[in-house]
């Protein structure tokens, strides 16, 4: 699979990439559906449009980075991984099975293309912010891209990291906010009100720019916009709907981590096989 | 004789910038205490390969993995009280799940604070730091095995725990000799009672042994300066045939030294007692002996063990 800056694609490649979600998460088992079709477009468009990779050398050391800081969406990176050629896409049928290669969180040296261990939150960001100073010491030219959910927020982790990221100047560092607003048990502004994000990020030292983190044309030209602005730390504030594209999910907090009955399965994959999801 | 004494924390920021000036690759990243943990000598020499961290362990040792993973070797720096217990989420899911080559140095460990009282004092950092699958946990006995110790760290992949006290230490082992991971070093030869210590009691084991020669005990001291990985055969070697054995250590009982030997002897019938901290927290005190003595670690309270164990069956 080759990289590409066709919209359609771009789009059908989404789609493929729920589509994998939906089939990993499968029939009464519980899986992170929400986090990971909520976050699907920006990451597609990461790993298919934007990023420096090489599927085939993994350990590129001027690759550009990808860092799941929300990391019970790694449905989400697997089904990219896979469909970029990182790994057989057999394994992903194997998730979550004894002694498989994808666990339910990500990690490094276990899964080709993870480039960080996560799942307990907080932890990504900080971990993004080491390594692209780390890159700069070296003085390559590579990014790094880090996905924070929201709820993520409430973890203090991420405004030390958030602090560390400016002080270091890390211009090299993208962080893409996945804002669907749910939190596990509902939204985050009844549940726990972290906002105002853009407001806060820009406090911290950030370049904060927003998007709609569903509309593939306006995501790619964000995310070449952040290429810019030296000095400073980018946050794209992206405003995303949970478990984008399956209708019955969408924006159902129960869905965080949901179970599907066969025929909500069979919706699913329907409807993701049918339609281009909507930005 | 005449004893040599030196300050670990002072040998840890000289060796580090040795390590610094045969790798560039090695980083340091401090949480504002520098001027404790010497790190401000690094950060002198090598000013770009410094990273203050500010008061923010959690985020220090995070971001230390991720330059890990662009090939630096990070040594993460803080009282152990926070580079161990405040960082410990950090250390074991962002660092050792994928075991990531990144060394934390918790200073000030143990009791060696002795003025800033339980908040600060530590003794279970390594157990917390023992217990992590892919950890490595080194104790040193003096000032020689900080500098033999960090060389080390330096040149191994994967994570590292290496606990440094804040005080003054004797040397009890030579500077030239080398370091060998997981070896247990005889420091004493006896053929009574074998003691087992770590970090500062290295010391007081080998006074308690003078005591006891002097009341006729022979007593082997030996050194376990290597936490994890423990190489058991050996440990059992060192044990085996002795009437009793005595662990001490400046650290919990629970997840310590004691911990360790009552493990690895489970099977061997041979008497044993463990000299160190009981389930409790420190205090402040006015000198670092003050409180050695208070929580029962010193040479006197060893030697009595051993004692007490050499009248079992002999009433």
């Amino acid at each position: 699979m080759k990289q590409t800056r066709d919209l359609e694609e771009l789009k059908r490649l989404a789609g493929v990439v729920r589509t994998h979600i939906v089939k990993m998460v499968g029939v009464g088992q519980k899986g992170h559906i929400g986090g990971s079709c909520s976050a699907a477009d920006l990451v597609t468009a990461l790993y298919f449009a934007k990023m420096r990779i090489d599927p085939l050398n993994p350990q590129w050391p001027d690759r550009d980075r990808f860092l799941l800081s929300k990391g019970h969406s790694g449905l989400v990176q697997y089904a990219c991984l896979a469909e970029l050629g990182f790994f057989p896409k057999t394994e992903l049928a194997r998730i979550k099975t004894l002694g498989a290669v994808l666990q339910g969180h990500p990690e490094v040296h276990r899964v080709p293309g993870v480039e960080a261990t996560t799942g307990s939150l907080g932890q990504g960001i900080s971990i993004a912010c080491g390594m692209a100073a780390g890159l700069k010491l070296d003085g390559r030219s590579s990014r790094v891209y880090c996905i924070l959910g929201d709820g993520e927020l409430g973890e203090g982790q991420v405004w030390e990291a958030a602090h560390a990221a400016s002080f270091y100047k890390l211009d090299n560092l993208v962080a893409i906010l996945d804002s669907n607003g749910l939190m596990t048990n509902g939204p985050i502004t009844q549940r726990y009100n972290t906002t105002p994000h853009d407001e806060k990020f820009r406090a911290f030292g950030w370049h904060v720019m927003e998007v709609n983190g569903h509309d593939m044309a306006a995501i790619l030209e964000v995310l070449d916009a952040a290429d810019g602005f030296p000095g400073k730390p980018k946050l794209i504030l992206a405003r995303t709907v949970k478990s984008k594209g399956i209708s019955f999910a969408e924006n159902r907090p129960e869905f965080h981590n949901g179970i599907m009955n066969a025929d909500q399965f069979a919706q699913a994959l329907r409807e993701l096989e049918h339609q281009a999801v909507p930005a | 004789m005449t004893k040599t004494i030196q300050n670990p924390r002072e040998v840890y920021g000289r060796t580090l910038v040795e390590l610094g000036e045969a790798n560039p690759n090695i980083v340091v990243l401090e949480a504002d205490l520098g001027k404790s943990t010497m790190t401000c000598y690094f950060e002198q020499k090598f000013p770009k390969r410094f990273f203050e961290m500010g008061i923010g362990e959690a985020n220090m040792t995070s971001f230390a993995g991720g330059l890990s993973l662009t090939g630096k070797v990070p040594f993460t720096n803080s009282f152990a009280v926070f580079a161990a217990g405040r960082a410990y989420d950090q250390i074991r899911m962002g660092i050792c799940i994928s075991s990531l080559n990144v060394k934390i140095v918790g200073s000030s460990a143990g009791l060696s604070d002795y003025g800033d009282g339980a908040s600060h004092q530590t003794f279970d950092d390594v157990a917390i730091m023992r217990v992590l699958p892919h950890m490595t946990v080194l104790v040193p006995a003096d000032a020689n095995e900080v500098r033999k110790m960090a060389a080390y760290l330096a040149g191994s992949q994967g994570p590292a725990y290496l606990r440094i006290s804040r005080n003054d230490m004797e040397d009890v082992t030579a500077p030239d000799t080398p370091f060998e991971i997981g070896k247990p070093v005889v420091l004493r030869e006896g053929s009574d009672f074998a003691i087992f210590a770590m970090g500062a009691m290295v010391a007081k084991a080998l006074e308690a042994a003078e005591r006891l020669n002097r009341e006729g005990i022979s007593a082997r001291v030996v050194n376990v300066s290597t936490l994890k990985p423990v190489d058991e055969a050996a440990l059992l070697a060192l044990g085996q045939g002795m009437k009793g054995l005595v662990t001490a250590e400046e650290h919990s009982l629970i997840g310590g030294l004691g911990s360790l030997l009552a493990f690895v002897f489970r099977g061997s019938g041979i008497p044993m007692d463990c000299i160190g901290i009981t389930d409790e927290f420190g205090q402040s005190a006015q000198s670092y002996e003050e409180l050695l003595h208070a929580y029962g670690l010193t040479a006197k309270h060893i030697a009595e063990a051993v004692l007490a164990l050499s009248r079992v069956g002999h009433p």
